[in-house]
């Protein structure tokens, strides 16, 4: 892993790839908190639209089920660090996911309210209004019982690996953390978009978890290089893995090794570290391709950068995308432009520098297959961002084969508890099968895992 | 366009609004932007004898809110007009030139002796005023000396002020009842003994609207100390409403005019008012919420309803519903109602549901073969209403009436004609008249 200071510095020579396109201001405009947090007057006000329903169909769609009328009344209230309790009982990254989670498709889409109005209540909001609240003036949350004497290694610090990692210190056991990056949080600190969580907040919900005690955090050491899994079986009582996906799918395209192709995951980790974004080189014409998430918040933070024109390609259509709607539509107020059935069949470049991509137009073919028209497009780029799903790297966890867990479509196999084919080790988060690849079920899986861990050393 | 007119005991107005006597009408400067807005009349602020009060110099309001701060109840501990008497004689005749077409009725409050309201009477009568408005209802301050509704909480009291006043007017009486009181037909009656031409109610509630719990005082706190005020605004509208209809429909005051007063915020709660006899209404509270203007609205609502059901003056409707406001021993046993729910408008918060199984009868679903779903149970179902009124979306669930068949909760054949508890005969009253026939 090169250091982000290397990352920063490595603008490719001839090409329109530049830093400090903007003035401060702008910088400072653009990458402000996406959405201002609630007043309390706001706060109180939206607080009084919940219904307080019965079997809230809000909770029921939040993976880690906070129980939201129960905070939300807290707040109305005046109640707020009790309606922060309330949530961090149920999700201790309940700051992260206030201002992560993409609402539009959990609580916030299942709120009787849409029905009632076409406007849930903003749940989202009202849980960064407690959260925030809170972690003002606690350093954390939860109190650890007496020790219990048992020790268990979780590996990484991600999401999971810190929900895991704070559930069994609470319980008294004793966690040592081992994080292969120099600092923890996982994609909460380099992979969201820059604009969802500003001012450190990630560190500062790092702190707020580890601080009920009992979790020793080693940064700098990953598993399979610095430490082995087989160790980790005989030293410690429970391991929890809690790797995420650490590559990006390859275009399977000549030339992706050119000068201004960059994996997007990567490029937003470097525009997350980065010291000033004035320091982060974007191309003046950009391509991203793919349709999720990660597409959009590139784009979009591209744009934010300065790059002039941002197209987001997509092999399929629009209702395909994984991006939720709302998130196509942040990329469309941010001046991204979206093209569809297009599928990328060659990189053109000059001098081992990117100029541009080639597409292939596509459609739904009567089988329900898509193919392609053979009509092909030439989209001219200085950098192209490739952005078409994640992959788990399975070495560390499958190198040696008698300490092998099982692995089924390239992510690690667990039951419903999160345990793994291997006796005491448990997993949870994107590297599983079967998640959905957001920060609050890698919370949920980290919970969960913890709870099953718990029961077996205790049992 | 329906006729808004009103003749009030011979005080005619354009409309039946009036505002109430409270600040809204204590100075002339008040009360010509009041008329300018188009305010049907006023009930100036209650005069008293010089050396004029003094009210606290500290906060004298205090409020219940909902959680977006709207006002469902306001309280004050002000007291009657702190002016002079003369500035406020002055002032009422300068308006009243002004305005001849509106009603200017003057509320009155002084101790209770005869000489005092005779002097005070003859002085009012010279301004040119429609007529005088008999405060006995403030429940604060004023009461504590012999005023107020310590006058109005003793019936004979009441009679007797209003016997002096009429002796020494020609001008139209109007006494002013306090709903702190267990029983309001007592004061109305003596009202209308002592010769009142009409009865306005209710004045403010005694009440204490909230404890600050730092201070541990009540609000509005002076110095660390509180006093109880008088609530009113929307809140109090339900026992202004019953107030009403007691005296409307007593065989004693029946036909006694009644000017209604007690959270009348729009044209609907006016409408109700009428509706239970009055001859018109009186604003505060809303007034000063919202300012003079909403006065456009309620004539304008007023008018619209009126032409929709084809009344053409408030006399065609006031007083409908007198007749159907009875005792609770003459409602028919026969009718039989069940909840329903409309599918296409219930929006499953589940409020109905967990409304009936935690606190009343079992008898709404909320899974239907494993599906979040409400209906209602008629085998369980009471017809209570209680779902009805906690469900957020208006007329989602109504009340259905059964006209044949069988009560599948009781298992009884539907009988539509009318029996009440009178003749039940669970009801031992009724067994004994049985009995001795
Ligand atoms: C660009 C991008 C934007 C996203 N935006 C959102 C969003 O807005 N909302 C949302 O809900 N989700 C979003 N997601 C998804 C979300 O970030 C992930 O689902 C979540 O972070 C998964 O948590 P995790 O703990 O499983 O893995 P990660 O967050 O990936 O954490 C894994 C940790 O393990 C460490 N690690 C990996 N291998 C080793 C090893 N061998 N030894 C030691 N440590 C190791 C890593 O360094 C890392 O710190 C986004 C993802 C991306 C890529
Ligand atoms: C601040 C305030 C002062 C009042 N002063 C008087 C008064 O001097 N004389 C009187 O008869 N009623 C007084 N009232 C009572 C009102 O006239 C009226 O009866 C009561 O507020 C109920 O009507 P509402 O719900 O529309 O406010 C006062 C009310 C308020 C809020
Ligand atoms: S669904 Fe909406 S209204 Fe109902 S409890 Fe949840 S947030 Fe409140
Ligand atoms: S009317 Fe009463 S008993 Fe019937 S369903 Fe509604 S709440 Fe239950
Ligand atoms: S209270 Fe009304 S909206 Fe809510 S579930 Fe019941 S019927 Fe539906």
């Amino acid at each position: 892993m090169s250091s982000v200071l290397d990352a920063l510095a490595a603008v490719p020579a001839g090409t329109d790839v530049a830093a400090g396109r903007l003035s401060p201001d702008q910088y400072a405009k653009n990458f402000a908190d996406m959405h201002d947090p609630l007043s309390r007057h706001e706060a109180v006000v939206e607080s009084d639209r919940c219904y307080f329903c019965y079997d809230p169909p809000c909770q029921k769609a939040c993976p880690t089920s906070i129980d939201i009328p129960m905070f939300i009344r807290k707040i109305g209230t005046g109640n707020v660090d009790g309606a922060a309790e309330t949530i961090f009982s149920a999700n201790i990254l309940g700051g992260m996911c206030a201002r992560v989670c993409p609402t539009e498709t959990l609580c916030e889409e299942a709120c009787v309210r849409n029905t009632a109005e076409d406007q849930p209540v903003r749940i989202g909001l009202l849980q960064r209004y407690a959260t925030d609240h809170y972690m003002e003036s606690h350093d954390g949350y939860g109190a650890r019982k007496a020790p219990t004497g048992k020790t268990v290694a979780v590996v990484g610090a991600g999401p999971a690996g810190l929900a895991a990692a704070h559930a069994l210190a609470a319980e008294g056991h004793d966690v040592t953390v081992f994080e292969a990056r120099p600092k923890a949080g996982g994609l909460n600190e380099h992979g969201i978009a820059s604009y969802k969580t500003v001012n450190d907040f990630a560190q500062k919900e790092v702190d707020f978890v580890l601080s009920i005690g009992g979790v020793t955090l080693e940064t700098g050491k990953a598993l399979g290089r610095d430490i082995r899994l087989g160790d980790l079986r005989r030293s410690y009582d429970a391991v929890f893995l809690g790797l995420g996906l650490q590559a990006v799918n390859a275009l399977g395209l000549e030339g992706e090794g050119m000068l201004g192709v960059e994996d997007a995951v990567s490029w937003i980790e470097t525009l997350r570290q980065a010291p000033d974004k004035a320091m982060v080189p974007v191309g003046r014409r950009v391509v991203v391709i793919g349709g999720g998430m990660t597409a959009v918040d590139a784009a979009v933070q591209a744009r934010k950068l300065g790059a002039e024109e941002v197209t987001m390609v997509y092999r399929r259509g629009q209702e395909s995308m994984n991006a939720s709607t709302y998130e196509q539509e942040v990329a469309q107020v941010n001046g991204v432009k979206l093209v569809t059935f297009a599928a990328p069949v060659a990189l053109h470049g000059a001098n081992g520098v990117v100029t541009g991509v080639e597409f292939e137009r596509t459609r739904m073919g009567l089988s329900g297959k898509l193919e392609g028209t053979g009509e092909r497009v030439l989209i001219p780029a200085d950098q192209v961002m490739k952005a078409i799903g994640q992959v788990f790297v399975p070495g560390p966890v499958a190198g040696e084969t008698a300490e092998a867990v099982a692995l089924d479509k390239g992510r690690i196999v667990v039951d419903a508890d999160g345990r793994t084919s291997l006796p005491k080790v448990w997993a949870g988060g994107d590297c599983v099968l079967g998640g959905e690849d957001l920060t609050v079920q890698a919370v949920e899986h980290g919970k969960i895992a913890a709870r099953s861990i718990h029961a077996a050393l205790m049992g | 366009m329906a006729d808004l007119r009103t003749d009030f005991i011979g005080i005619k107005s354009p409309n039946p609004f009036w505002l109430a006597s409270a600040p809204p009408t204590d100075k002339k400067y008040n009360v010509e932007r009041a008329f300018k807005a188009g305010w049907g009349g006023v009930v100036w602020k209650t005069l008293g004898e010089d050396p004029e009060i003094v009210n606290v110099n500290g906060p004298r309001y205090g409020a219940v809110h909902s959680n977006d701060r709207r006002l469902i109840a306001l309280n004050n501990i002000e007291l009657i007009t702190d002016r002079p008497l003369e500035v406020n004689l002055r002032e009422i005749a300068e308006v009243k030139k002004a305005f001849p077409d509106r009603a200017m009725v003057v509320s009155l409050m002084v101790p209770c002796e005869e000489r005092n309201w005779t002097a005070i009477v003859k002085r009012v009568e010279e301004t040119g005023c429609d007529g005088i408005e008999l405060n006995f209802g403030c429940p604060h301050g004023m009461s504590e000396r012999g005023m107020g509704s310590s006058v109005g909480q003793v019936p004979e009291y009441i009679e007797m002020v209003t016997r002096w006043c009429k002796a020494a007017s020609r001008m139209p009486v109007i006494v002013k009842l306090t709903p702190n009181i267990t029983d309001i037909r007592y004061p109305a009656r003596a009202a209308k003994a002592g010769g009142a031409d009409a009865v306005s109610l209710i004045n403010t509630v005694s009440s204490i609207m909230s404890v600050d719990l730092d201070l541990f005082a009540p609000t509005p706190t002076i110095d660390g100390k509180g006093s109880h005020g008088g609530m009113c605004g929307p809140a109090v509208r339900p026992i202004a409403l019953n107030m009403v209809a007691e005296i409307a429909r007593d065989a004693a005051t029946a036909g006694l005019p009644i000017s209604g007063i007690g959270g009348v915020t729009t044209w609907k709660d006016a409408a109700e008012f009428i509706a239970l006899g009055c001859g018109n209404v009186q604003v505060c509270t809303a007034a000063m919420t919202y300012g003079f203007k909403i006065v456009e609205e309620m004539i304008d609502g007023l008018s619209a309803y009126m032409d929709q059901k084809g009344f053409r003056s408030i006399e065609d409707f006031r007083g409908r519903a007198v007749p159907n406001v009875t005792d609770w021993q003459y409602l028919n046993l026969n009718y039989v109602t069940k909840a329903r729910i409309d599918q296409d408008l219930c929006i499953k918060c589940g409020r109905c549901h967990i409304a009936c199984e935690d606190t009343s009868h079992q008898a709404i679903t909320h899974l239907v073969d494993g599906v979040r779903h409400f209906e209602v149970m008629d085998d369980e179902c009471v017809g209570c209403n209680l779902c009805v009124n906690v469900c957020p979306v208006d007329n989602c669930i109504t009340m259905v009436e059964l006209t044949e068949g069988v009560d599948p909760r009781t298992g009884r054949p539907i009988h539509r004609e009318y029996a009440n508890w009178t003749t039940h005969p669970n009801n031992p009253a009724a067994a004994n008249k049985v009995a001795a026939e």
